[in-house]
C-alpha cells in the first residue's frame, strides 16, 4: 500500500517541478494535470494505509516526516526531471506499469484499495496516452528529438526491473487476494512498451544493471535533496496547522 | 461601405454598448491598442505562475500543495485563453512570446517581487488576486467580445484564488506566533505593490481616456484603487493582521476609506525594469522557452511526417 502511495507522491512531486517550464503552455497544463492526478491517488493510498498500519497517521506524517530510509517508492519515480524526453519516458514506463497493477488492484479483496485502484486506472488510462504520444513524436520527430529519447530510455531502462520483482511480504498479499503478483504484470507491459518503441522508431535497450533497493528504503543520493525541499518548512514549525 | 461609414458603425455599435466580434470592421489604433492590453495581461499570466511556483515543491501541507498547483495550472490556462483572444486580432501567440522574451512587451510590474515566505502565497492570492478581480470585473463587459468573454471565465477562477489566499492566511495568522509573524510581515511587502497594480494616478495614465471612450476600460485607475482598498481593509480586520498605511481611515463624508499616495518613483523605477526580479522572471522564462525548443520542433516535424503519410495513403 505504501510502496504505490509512494510512488505516486513522488512522482507527482517530481512532475510538479516542471511548472512554468515546460515547452509549451499546453504541456505546463498536462503535466500539472497529471501531477495533481497522482497526489490525488497517493492521499487516498495514506489514508488507507494509515488504517491498515493502526497508526492513525495523517497523510501530511507519512510525507513530511518519514525520512529517506522509510520511503519505499520505486527508485524510477525518484530520477530526476532531466530533459522533457527523460521526463516523458520515465511517464511512459511508470504509467504503463501502474495502469497494469491498477487493472490487477480493481479486483482486491480489500474493497477500499480496489475501489482506489478503480478511480486511478481510468486517470493512469490518461497519463499512459498522454506519454505514448510523445514518445512517439519525440522518437520519430527530428534527429535530435530522437537521440534525446533514446538516451533517455537507455538511462531509466533499468530502473524498470524493480517494478516486477517480489520480496518477502508480496506472496502472502497475492494469496491474500490483496496485491497483485508483480512478475505476473510484467508480459503485458513489455508488449504495450515494445509497441509504442517500435511506433517510435527507438531500440529497446540491452541491459543487464538492474538496480534496486527503493521498496526496502535504500534510495539514489538526489532522493535526500528532494525530501530535504519538501520536508524543511512543515518540519520547521513542529505541530503548526497550515 | 467607404472607410467614414465604417467607422461611423463602429462607433454607433459601442455607442450601443454591443460587442464588437473578429470579423467587424475596427479602426487600426484601437486593434493595437487591443493587442497590446490583450498580450500584456496574458504575459502577465505567464510571468505571474513563477513567483507562487516559488513554492510548490515547499508547500507544508498536501492540502496547500494541490490547492497551489491547481492555482498555478489555472494561470497558465489564463494565460492560453488571452493569446486566443489576441490572436482573434490577427496576431499569433508565438510572436507575442518572443516580444516578450526580447522585452518589447511588458507584463503586471506585481510579479517582479520575490516571494520570500510560504506567506507570501497567501498573500498574492489576497492581495494580488484581489486586486486582479478588481481590474477585470469591468472588463468582463469590455467592447471587445472575445476578451469580455475570456475575462468572464478568468473571474470567477480568480476570485477563488483570492478565498483561497485569504484562508491560507487566515490560518498563518490564528496560528502559532512564528506563523502569525510570517503572515504580518508577508502583507507588509505586498501591500503596496498590490495598490500600485492599478497604474499611475489618473493624472499621468497615458491610455485611460481613449480606452474609456472605445469601453475597453470602464474605469479609471484610481477609481478601481478606491474600491480595491474599499474591499480588502475590512478583509484585514477579519485576517487580523494590519496594513502597512497609517492613513487608513473610513471618511464618513466620502463613503470611502481614505488611503496614502503610493511611492510612484518606486512603480517607475519596476516598471523600467529595476525590480527586485526583473531580470530572474524574463530569464527564467527565456530559458524555459528555449529549452523547449527541439520539443516543439520534434512536435512540428512528426506532425509534417504524419500528415505526408496520411495524404500519401489517401
Ligand atoms: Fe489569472
Ligand atoms: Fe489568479
Amino acid at each position: 500500500m505504501l510502496r504505490l502511495a509512494d510512488d505516486c507522491f513522488v512522482l507527482s512531486h517530481r512532475l510538479a517541478e516542471w511548472s512554468s517550464r515546460a515547452p509549451t503552455l499546453e504541456e505546463d497544463v498536462a503535466l500539472t494535470n497529471i501531477a495533481l492526478d497522482l497526489l490525488g491517488q497517493a492521499r487516498r493510498l495514506y489514508e488507507h494505509a494509515a488504517r491498515l498500519d493502526g497508526t492513525g497517521r495523517s497523510e501530511d506524517e507519512y510525507v513530511f516526516m518519514r525520512d529517506e530510509r522509510d520511503f519505499v517508492n520505486c527508485l524510477l519515480v525518484e530520477q530526476e526531471n532531466g530533459d522533457f524526453a527523460t521526463t516523458i519516458v520515465r511517464e511512459l514506463l511508470f504509467s504503463t506499469y501502474q495502469l497494469g497493477l491498477c487493472g490487477a488492484l480493481r479486483e482486491s479483496a480489500d474493497a477500499t484499495l480496489a475501489a482506489v485502484a478503480a478511480k486511478a486506472h481510468t486517470e493512469v488510462t490518461y497519463h499512459v496516452s498522454h506519454a505514448r504520444q510523445w514518445t512517439v513524436r519525440l522518437g520519430d520527430g527530428t534527429a535530435e528529438s530522437h537521440i534525446r529519447t533514446q538516451t533517455a530510455l537507455d538511462a531509466l531502462w533499468p530502473y524498470t526491473h524493480e517494478l516486477f520483482e517480489s520480496d518477502d511480504v508480496t506472496p502472502s498479499l497475492v494469496a491474500d487476494g490483496v496485491a497483485a503478483a508483480p512478475a505476473a504484470l510484467m508480459p503485458e507491459w513489455s508488449a504495450s512498451i515494445g509497441t509504442v518503441l517500435a511506433e517510435a522508431t527507438l531500440e529497446r535497450p540491452e541491459t543487464t544493471w538492474a538496480p534496486s533497493g527503493g521498496r526496502r528504503g535504500l534510495h539514489t543520493e538526489r532522493f535526500g535533496y528532494m525530501l530535504a525541499e519538501m520536508q524543511h518548512l512543515h518540519r520547521a514549525h513542529p505541530g503548526a496547522r497550515w | 461601405m467607404d472607410g467614414a461609414a465604417l467607422e461611423r458603425e463602429f462607433k454607433a455599435l459601442i455607442e450601443a454598448d454591443s460587442r464588437i466580434e473578429p470579423r467587424d470592421w475596427m479602426p487600426d489604433e484601437y486593434r493595437k491598442t487591443l493587442v497590446r492590453q490583450i498580450s500584456q495581461h496574458a504575459h502577465s499570466e505567464i510571468i505571474g505562475m513563477q513567483p507562487e511556483g516559488n513554492w510548490i515543491t515547499r508547500a507544508p501541507s498536501l492540502r496547500r500543495k494541490a490547492i497551489l498547483m491547481a492555482k498555478v495550472q489555472d494561470e497558465a490556462g489564463h494565460g492560453l485563453y488571452l493569446y486566443c483572444a489576441a490572436e482573434t486580432l490577427g496576431v499569433e501567440r508565438a510572436e507575442l512570446i518572443d516580444l516578450l522574451n526580447a522585452g518589447k512587451q511588458k507584463y503586471s510590474s506585481i510579479f517582479n517581487y520575490p516571494t520570500l515566505t510560504w506567506a507570501d502565497v497567501g498573500a498574492i492570492g489576497w492581495l494580488v488576486d484581489g486586486a486582479a478581480i478588481t481590474n477585470q470585473i469591468p472588463l468582463t463587459r469590455c467592447s471587445y467580445g472575445p476578451y469580455a468573454r475570456a475575462m468572464v471565465r478568468v473571474c470567477k477562477e480568480e476570485s477563488f484564488h483570492q478565498r483561497q489566499g485569504f484562508e491560507l492566511l487566515y490560518a498563518l495568522s490564528r496560528g502559532t506566533p512564528e506563523q502569525h509573524a510570517m503572515a504580518q510581515d508577508a502583507v507588509d511587502r505586498w501591500w503596496w505593490p498590490s495598490v500600485m497594480m492599478f497604474g499611475p494616478p489618473d493624472g499621468e495614465s497615458v491610455h485611460t481616456e481613449q480606452s474609456m471612450a472605445w469601453r475597453i476600460k470602464r474605469f479609471s485607475n484610481d477609481e478601481l484603487r478606491q474600491r480595491f482598498v474599499d474591499m480588502t481593509v475590512p478583509q484585514a480586520e477579519m485576517l487580523g493582521l494590519t496594513l502597512p498605511d497609517p492613513q487608513i481611515r473610513w471618511n464618513e463624508d466620502r463613503g470611502h476609506y481614505d488611503f496614502g499616495e503610493c511611492d510612484w518613483d518606486e512603480l517607475r523605477r519596476v516598471i523600467a525594469g529595476d525590480g527586485p526580479c526583473n531580470r530572474q522572471r524574463l530569464a527564467h522564462h527565456v530559458q524555459a522557452h528555449e529549452e523547449g525548443a527541439w520539443v516543439r520542433e520534434a512536435a512540428a516535424a512528426h506532425a509534417r511526417k504524419h500528415a505526408a503519410t496520411a495524404s500519401a495513403a489517401a
